[in-house]
C-alpha cells in the first residue's frame, strides 16, 4: 500500500512537467495548426531563467580582508552580493534564497515576449507551408536555441536549489496513519504538483470564463467564421501561443530544482510530451492533461522492484525504460484518435 | 539539367561514378582530400540517398533514421567480433537487421501520416537510444561504445598472434591502408576504404535511380501528392510506404554498417535525435526529391563541418587581423560562438535558412540561377511564361 502511494506521489512531479508541456503544444496545435519543436527548447529556457536570476543576484563586490586567509594562504576574499549591501543582511539572503520563486517573475515577461517574437517573427509566415516545413523551421530553431543557451552557460547542469525552507521532505505515512519515513515525500515536488495544478486550472479557467477565451475557443472550432464575424483572431491566437509559451517556461522554471538545468533537458522532455499529445489525442486540452498525468505515474510504477521483476518474467526487461512508447503503441493500435481524441483533426 | 530519357540516364550515372571515384583528386585542393573526410562523404551520401527515397517521394517525414544508422552499426560491429573482420558479412547483417528493425517500426509509424508519423519516428528513435545507452548494455556496452577487443572469436578467421587489434578488410585489403602520390605539390591519398564506400554509394544511387524511375516510385510520387485520391482508387498505400520505409532503413543500416567499416566501434550517440536531424537536413540542404540532391547535401555538411570545426580563436584573429583591435576582438567574440565546438549552432541556423528561403535545397537554387540566366539572354520576352514553365519543373524535380 505505502509503495503504491509513493510511485503515485512520484509519478505526480513528472506527470505534472508532461502535463504542462503537453497543454502548451495542444494549446499552440489547436490555435495555429502549428507542431512546435521548439516547444522543449521554451521549457528549457525557463529552467535557465532561474539560472540567470540567480546570477543576477550573486553579483558581488569583493572585498579582500587581509586578517583572514585561506587555506593557500593568500588574503581571504570576501564575496557580498550587491542585493544584502542594499536590502540588509536577512533580506537579501532571503531574496537569494527564494531566487527559484522569484525567477518566475522574470521568466513570464521573458516567455511573453520570446513566444510573441517567435510567432510574429517566425511561425507566422509556415501557416500556408506543408506540415513537414513547419516541423522542420521549428526544429531547427530548437537546435538554435539549445546551442545559444549552451554556448553561454556550457554544457553542464547547472544546481539550483529550491528554497531553504522547502528543502526537506515531508512524511505522508504519519498523516495517514503508517509506520513513520514509510512515504517520504520532498516538499517541492508537492508544490510543484499544487503549482502545475494551478497552472493547470489558469488556463482552463482563462478558455473557459473570459470573453477572450471564448472567442479563441472558437477559432479553434472554426476559424474562418470566427473571423468572417470581424475578429481579428490571428491577434488571439498570437496572444494564445505567447501565453503556452509562458506555461512551458513556468514549468521549467519551477522544475530547476528538481533536475539541474542542463542545455538538453528540453528535447529530453519534448519527446515524450509528443508521446503524451499523441496518447491524450491530437488537439484536446483535457486529453493533453489527464494522458500526461496517467504517463507520469505508469512510468514511475513501471520502475517498482516487483512489477520490473513481473516484467522480466515476461521476457521484457527494465519496462521502466520503454513503458511510454508502448503504451503510445498500444494506444495508437487501437484507439488511433487518442483517449480524447476529437474527430477530424489531424486524419488527412 | 537532365531530361528523363534513358540515355541521360546513364550519362548522369557515369558522371557521377567519375566524380566520386576522382574524388581524392577533385577534392584534394580543396583541403578535403583526406581518407577519412572522403568516407564520410560516401556514407552520409548513402544514409541522405536512403531517406530521400522515404522523404523526396513519399513525403512522410521521419525524425528517426539514426536509430537504423545506429543498429546497422552494431550489427556491422558484432560480426567483427563473432565471425570474421572481412566487410562483406558485416554489411549483409547491418543490411538485414536495419531492414528487420525498420519494418517493426515502420509497421507502427506509418498507421499514422503526417506530424504523427513524425513524432512516432522521433519518440521510436529516442527509445532506442535510450535502450541502447542503458539496458541493452550486454549489447551495446552502454556508454563506452562497443569495441572490438583481442579476446573475440572471429571465428573465420586465423588466430591472431600479433598482439594488436586486427583491422577491417575486404578478402584481405585492408580498409585503412593508403597509397600516397605526390602529385602538383598535393599529396594524394588513395584509400581502399574509401573506394569502397565510394562502389557502395555508386550502387546505392544507381538503385535509387532505379527507384524512381520505375512504376514503384511513381506510385510513391502518387502518395505524396495526393494520398486520399489513391485510397478512394481502390489502392491500398500502406504496402508501398512500408515498402519505402523499409529500403530507406536499409540504406541506413547501410552506411551504419559501413562506419563500422571504415572505424570498427559504435556507440549510442549516432542514434541521438541530432542525428536524424543532420540527415534531414542534408536531404533537405540538397534538394528532396531530386537524385543528386540528397548527396550534394550530405557532401556539404559534412565538408563545412569539417572547416568549421577546424576553426579556434586564433584563425579567427588572423582572419580579422585588418581591423582595429577593439572591432576585431567584438568579430571575434561573435564568431567565435558559431566555429569550433558551436558548428551545431551554424548549422541550425543553416537549417532554419534553408527551409525558410529555399525550401527545395541547392538544386531548386541551381535551377533557379539558370532559368534567370537563360531568361536574361532572351532579353526578359515573356519572362512569366518562362518563371512559371520553371517553377513547374522545379516542383515535379528536375530528376524526373
Amino acid at each position: 500500500m505505502d509503495s503504491i502511494l509513493l510511485q503515485i506521489l512520484n509519478g505526480l512531479d513528472k506527470g505534472s512537467a508532461y502535463a504542462l508541456i503537453a497543454l502548451g503544444l495542444t494549446l499552440i496545435f489547436g490555435t495555429l495548426g502549428v507542431v512546435n519543436f521548439a516547444h522543449g527548447a521554451l521549457f528549457m529556457i525557463g529552467a535557465f531563467c532561474v539560472v540567470t536570476l540567480q546570477r543576477i543576484l550573486n553579483i558581488s563586490t569583493v572585498k579582500i580582508d587581509p586578517s583572514k586567509t585561506d587555506f593557500l594562504g593568500n588574503p581571504l576574499e570576501v564575496k557580498t552580493p550587491y542585493v544584502v549591501n542594499w536590502f540588509g543582511e536577512a533580506t537579501g539572503n532571503a531574496i537569494i534564497n527564494w531566487s527559484v520563486p522569484l525567477a518566475i517573475l522574470l521568466a513570464i515577461p521573458v516567455m511573453l515576449l520570446i513566444g510573441y517574437a517567435m510567432e510574429r517573427g517566425l511561425i507566422k509566415h509556415f501557416y500556408k507551408r506543408p506540415h513537414a516545413d513547419q516541423i522542420l523551421v521549428t526544429f531547427g530553431l530548437a537546435i538554435v536555441l539549445q546551442e545559444i543557451i549552451k554556448a553561454f552557460y556550457g554544457a553542464n547542469p547547472i544546481p539550483a536549489p529550491a528554497p531553504e525552507l522547502f528543502r526537506g521532505s515531508f512524511d505522508f505515512g504519519v498523516l495517514l496513519g503508517m509506520a513513520e519515513n514509510s512515504v517520504i515525500y520532498p516538499y517541492w515536488r508537492l508544490i510543484y504538483f499544487a503549482f502545475s495544478a494551478l497552472i493547470i486550472g489558469l488556463v482552463f479557467a482563462f478558455l473557459k470564463f473570459t470573453t477572450f477565451g471564448m472567442v479563441v475557443r472558437a477559432g479553434m472550432a472554426d476559424r474562418e467564421t470566427v473571423g468572417l464575424l470581424g475578429i481579428n483572431i490571428d491577434r488571439k491566437f498570437t496572444f494564445m501561443f505567447a501565453i503556452a509559451a509562458v506555461v512551458a517556461g513556468l514549468a521549467g522554471v519551477m522544475y530547476a530544482p528538481i533536475n539541474s538545468p542542463n542545455y538538453h533537458m528540453g528535447m529530453d522532455f519534448l519527446v515524450l510530451s509528443f508521446v503524451v499529445v499523441v496518447v491524450g489525442g491530437m488537439g484536446s486540452l483535457p486529453g493533453a492533461v489527464l494522458a500526461g498525468f496517467l504517463l507520469g505515474i505508469l512510468e514511475s510504477f513501471a520502475s517498482m522492484n516487483q512489477v520490473k521483476s513481473f516484467f522480466e518474467a515476461l521476457f521484457l526487461p527494465s519496462i521502466d525504460q520503454i513503458i511510454i512508447y508502448l503504451v503510445a503503441i498500444i494506444i495508437l493500435l487501437t484507439r488511433p484518435r487518442g483517449l480524447m481524441g476529437r474527430k477530424g483533426v489531424m486524419e488527412e | 539539367m537532365f531530361s528523363e530519357t534513358r540515355k541521360n540516364d546513364h550519362l548522369l550515372l557515369l558522371l557521377f561514378a567519375i566524380v566520386t571515384l576522382a574524388g581524392p583528386i577533385l577534392l584534394a585542393p580543396l583541403g578535403a582530400g583526406y581518407p577519412d573526410l572522403l568516407q564520410r562523404f560516401c556514407i552520409f551520401g548513402i544514409f541522405a540517398i536512403g531517406f530521400n527515397i522515404l522523404f523526396g517521394l513519399t513525403g512522410y517525414l521521419s525524425f528517426g533514421h539514426a536509430a537504423f544508422l545506429g543498429v546497422g552499426s552494431y550489427s556491422a560491429v558484432w560480426m567483427f567480433k563473432l565471425l570474421t573482420m572481412n566487410v562483406i558479412p558485416a554489411l549483409i547483417l547491418a543490411v538485414l537487421i536495419a531492414g528487420l528493425f525498420s519494418l517493426l517500426i515502420g509497421y507502427i509509424s506509418l498507421r499514422r501520416s503526417g506530424i504523427y508519423f513524425s513524432i512516432l519516428t522521433l519518440a521510436f528513435a529516442q527509445m532506442s537510444f535510450s535502450l541502447a545507452y542503458s539496458v541493452l548494455t550486454p549489447i551495446t556496452n552502454g556508454e563506452t561504445g562497443l569495441q572490438l577487443s583481442l579476446k573475440d572469436p572471429r571465428i573465420l578467421d586465423a588466430t591472431n598472434t600479433s598482439g594488436s587489434l586486427p583491422s577491417t578488410n575486404l578478402f584481405g585489403l585492408t580498409m585503412n591502408s593508403t597509397a600516397k602520390v605526390d602529385f602538383l605539390g598535393m599529396t594524394l591519398q588513395f584509400n581502399i576504404g574509401f573506394y569502397f564506400c565510394a562502389i557502395m554509394l555508386i550502387i546505392a544511387f544507381y538503385i535509387s535511380m532505379r527507384i524512381f524511375r520505375s512504376p514503384f516510385g511513381l506510385m510513391l510520387r502518387a502518395i505524396k501528392t495526393n494520398q486520399t485520391r489513391l485510397n478512394y482508387t481502390g489502392i491500398n498505400t500502406r504496402p508501398y510506404t512500408l515498402a519505402a520505409f523499409v529500403i530507406s532503413g536499409m540504406y541506413a543500416g547501410l552506411a551504419g554498417g559501413l562506419m563500422a567499416c571504415t572505424d570498427p566501434l559504435a556507440g549510442a550517440e549516432r542514434m541521438q535525435w541530432t542525428a536524424s536531424g543532420e540527415v534531414v537536413l542534408m536531404t533537405i540542404l540538397g534538394g528532396a526529391g531530386t537524385l543528386l540532391g540528397p548527396v550534394l547535401g550530405a557532401g556539404f555538411i559534412k565538408y563545412f563541418e569539417n572547416i568549421f570545426s577546424k576553426i579556434n580563436d586564433n584563425v579567427l584573429h588572423n582572419t580579422f587581423a585588418f581591423l582595429p583591435d577593439g572591432l576585431e576582438d567584438f568579430v571575434v567574440s561573435i564568431l567565435h560562438v558559431f566555429v569550433g565546438k558551436g558548428w551545431h549552432l551554424t548549422l541550425g541556423v543553416l537549417f532554419m535558412m534553408v527551409v525558410i528561403f529555399l525550401p527545395g535545397g541547392l538544386i531548386e537554387g541551381a535551377n533557379r540561377i539558370l532559368s534567370w540566366l537563360r531568361t536574361r539572354g532572351k532579353a526578359g520576352d515573356n519572362t512569366a511564361e518562362s518563371k512559371e514553365t520553371t517553377t513547374t519543373k522545379t516542383a515535379v524535380n528536375p530528376a524526373e
